[in-house]
């Protein structure tokens, strides 16, 4: 069994992303289960995606401390999510901050920088990926779950390769996208040292 | 068969179809919307699907499809059950003909919803059969079971998954279509005619049929005990036996366990089975304690000496949803076992809070800014409804002072009014709630010389189930042309002459107009009209001009708009999510804000 949390802020894309991940999972003649946040509480809120490949699931969610691997769009999103990964487990986040409304209207000025340095002070496997660099390499916000995707498939945690992932994207995507994804895939990848 | 990943929801529809489904009705909620919508996305072609105005008509004209024999499928939350439950109670005396299956969908948390009823006890209440599944693919194996059973004893079943199973998605095979039987159409009897001496008949009936089914659903694949490990059992049902079973796993236990898939009738011999092992419950369920009561009556019936837990000795939460390591902790502590630890982490720093906010660009956030505008200074109370606009109760609109259930703006803010005349009492009502009960509501106001402004926010969809089709969009979910049925035309049939249909996004006329409504005496009507943002592609985005903005932070304190963002001392505009509605361009007291180029 492969547990992974996808988390983010509503809007980000984690749907598709754990949407990818079941379905190669499922090509490769393995069970999928996905879970994810609907209705009133998407609207810039906090959302996750449990994503849980393989036999002997039974809750639709992860349970606390067993994710094997979190996805995380946002640094405080992985920051709230980190309960459930498990002991040693990997994280894959994109630097960039979401500020929320909330903070347009408070005294405090939200950076995300807090949140990373909590990260790397973990005895966690940490995956950075530049999410800011990426959007302006790749032209789009759209393309971070492809990034994010890429770099967890290059860390070598999930049954997915970069090369899967690719040619997942050709596949599924329309053709006027495939470049734009690709890069993403490959600029993702790069993150994991 | 190759497997799909498949919502819970779509499973439903798709075990629906395959059942041979011939009718479904529905109004959308949370979490049951994607029910209804996968029949239509699924349609073979030959179902006949529909939203209806509310939950109370989709009942009954499933009813009458049911009387003329086609199978037919209602679909609702929990809340809708409410307004649904007028025809429900007396349906469940006549009886029907094809079979029906309600679709009831729970909100344990609450994650979505106004309140944490179960549908269990409903069903116990209108005396129908309940099923509970567990899995995804358990309420897609379901649902065929539940419309067999319901033609088999001629009462319409409830099926009834909670969130954590209507969200879930799960790869599951779906077969082909069951062949379709032609209805037989509707047969004039007296005993489709509800009279109290049938109703007398019909109840003994009923009671009859319900005693029978505790023995015969105990064989049912639904309701299970499974023998294991010492002298202590676990009860549960619904999502809370996927969750128990994934704790014992974790724990490494093998206790007796009892599966209830179908709570009501209560499957007794299965129950008894159990309790003849074992000298202790722990009851795991979601919301009412409905399978440690059935417990409880069956203890004292059969005068047994066993010790439940469960939520009347506070062992389990009696509010909010089970997790897996809540009832681990739980199952813990009733088996004397300790619970795996959890990796040591350093507390982490203060989370921003993302609280759900209305989009960039909503135009209901343009209306509340006007009517919050126009009344400065004046007593006024603003009663809001269910829909994306409940959300103008956040900081800083702050102009929703009163939540009830769906249409019940209109009635508190009348109700108000008769206390409070010195008051402007607003109501806010989007338009598909305006059609389901603020129409009669309406009617009640104008009828009763009520003093209020009843505000209508038009924005031609039913935003936040995910953008329904309604009366008020010239379009149904059979992706036909229907009939629009007008709002102004609407409100001048029922009376109301003082009507004002304003853009908000035109906050100088938008102010005007409430400023008019509030000064007329009588029910006074102010149409907002601008669509959802969903509907359309922004042309044009704002921008901020630094040099001119002065820091001075108006449009954020003003409008909480998620386009809107710090930028040092100054603001600047997230183009990502901004949808050029420009009313911070009016906002800004130095004109700092503009069009992009």
């Amino acid at each position: 069994m492969l547990n992974i949390l996808l988390c983010g802020v509503g809007g980000q894309g984690t749907v598709l992303a754990s949407k990818i991940l079941a379905g190669s999972a499922i090509m490769q003649g393995q069970d999928a289960h996905t879970a994810e946040t609907i209705g009133m509480a998407q609207r810039g809120g906090s959302v996750t995606s449990h994503v849980r490949l393989g036999d002997g699931v039974c809750s639709p969610l992860i349970p606390l401390g067993q994710a094997d691997l979190i996805i995380a769009f946002e640094p405080a999103e992985a920051v709230r999510n980190l309960p459930y990964l498990k002991e040693g487990g990997t994280v894959v986040v994109s630097n960039t901050a979401v500020k929320p409304v909330t903070d347009a209207l408070s005294a405090s000025d939200y950076s995300g920088e807090e949140m990373l340095a909590y990260l790397r002070g973990e005895a966690i496997r940490l995956i950075e990926v530049d999410g800011e660099g990426l959007i302006r390499t790749c032209g789009s916000a759209k393309v971070l779950n492809m990034a994010l995707l890429g770099a967890a498939a290059a860390s070598g945690e999930m049954n997915i390769t970069p090369e899967d992932l690719c040619s997942i994207i050709r596949t599924t995507l329309p053709e006027k996208f495939h470049e734009m994804n690709l890069k993403a895939v490959e600029l993702g990848a790069q993150s994991v040292h | 068969m190759k497997k799909q990943l498949i919502m819970g929801n779509e499973a439903i529809g798709l075990g629906a179809i395959c059942a041979g489904v011939q009718v479904v009705t529905g109004y959308p909620g949370t979490p049951s919307t994607e029910v209804l919508e996968s029949v239509a996305k699924h349609n073979p072609g030959d179902i006949y699907v529909e939203w209806s105005v509310n939950e109370k008509t989709a009942l009954e004209v499933a009813a009458g499809a049911a009387y003329a024999g086609a199978r037919v499928m209602v679909t609702m939350k929990q809340v809708g059950l409410n307004v649904a439950s007028d025809p429900l109670m007396s349906l469940s005396y006549v009886g029907i003909k094809g079979g029906m299956v309600i679709l009831v969908a729970d909100d344990p948390g609450p994650i979505s919803s106004q309140t944490e009823q179960d549908t269990r006890t409903f069903g116990a209440y209108s005396k129908l059969p309940v099923f509970d599944p567990a899995s995804p693919e358990e309420a897609f194996a379901m649902i065929g079971d539940a419309f067999e059973l319901s033609e088999a004893y001629g009462t319409p079943v409830i099926l009834r998954p909670t969130t954590r199973v209507c969200h879930a998605y799960a790869s599951i095979a779906v077969p082909e279509r069951k062949e379709v039987r032609a209805p037989e159409g509707f047969v004039k009897d007296s005993k489709w005619v509800i009279f109290p001496r049938l109703s007398f008949a019909a109840h003994k009936r009923i009671e009859e049929r319900n005693r029978e089914l505790r023995h015969t659903l105990s064989d049912s694949v639904y309701n299970t005990y499974t023998p294991g490990d010492g002298r202590k059992a676990i009860a549960c049902g619904g999502v809370s036996y996927a969750y128990v079973k994934e704790a014992l796993h974790i724990l490494d236990v093998h206790v007796p366990i009892m599966k209830v898939g179908i709570p009501h009738p209560f499957p007794e011999d299965t129950a008894l089975a159990m309790l003849a092992d074992v000298d202790e419950v722990l009851v795991c369920e979601e919301l009412d304690g409905v399978i440690e009561k059935e417990l409880f009556a069956l203890l004292g019936q059969k005068q047994l000496c066993r010790v439940i837990h469960g939520k009347t000795d506070g062992t389990t939460p009696s509010a909010g949803e089970n997790t897996v390591n809540g009832l681990m902790s739980i199952i813990a502590g009733y088996l004397g076992v300790s619970s795996p630890a959890m990796p040591a982490r350093k507390a982490p720093p203060a989370l921003p809070v993302r609280p759900p906010v209305l989009c960039a660009g909503c135009p209901h956030r343009a209306s509340f800014y006007a009517v919050k505008q126009a009344m400065k200074g004046r007593k006024a109370v603003f009663a809001g409804d269910i829909g994306c606009y409940t959300l103008g109760n956040a900081m800083p609109l702050d102009m929703t002072d009163s939540c009830l259930c769906m249409g019940a703006g209109i009635t508190i803010a009348q109700g108000i009014s008769r206390v409070q005349p010195d008051t402007v009492c607003f109501s806010f009502t989007g338009d598909s709630t305006f059609y389901h009960t603020g129409l009669p509501n309406l009617a009640n106001a104008v009828y009763n010389n009520a003093d209020m402004v009843a505000v209508i926010l038009d924005n031609s969809t039913t935003a936040m189930t995910g953008h329904q089709p309604n009366p008020n969009t010239g379009n149904n979910v059979m992706g036909e042309v229907a009939a629009k049925i007008d709002i102004e035309g609407a409100l001048r049939g029922i009376g109301i002459t003082d009507i004002a249909v304003v853009d908000p996004l035109d906050q100088d006329a938008a102010m005007e107009a409430v400023r008019q409504a509030a000064d007329h005496k009588g029910v006074s009507a102010i149409i907002f009209r601008a669509p959802c943002i969903a509907l359309f592609k922004p042309a044009k985005l704002c921008a901020v001009d630094t040099d001119k903005c002065i820091g001075c932070r108006k449009c954020l304190r003003e409008l909480g708009c998620p386009g809107l963002v710090k930028d040092g001392k100054k603001v600047r505009i997230d183009t990502s999510l901004c949808y050029g509605c420009g009313l911070c361009i009016g906002v800004c007291p130095v004109g700092a804000i503009g069009y992009e180029g």
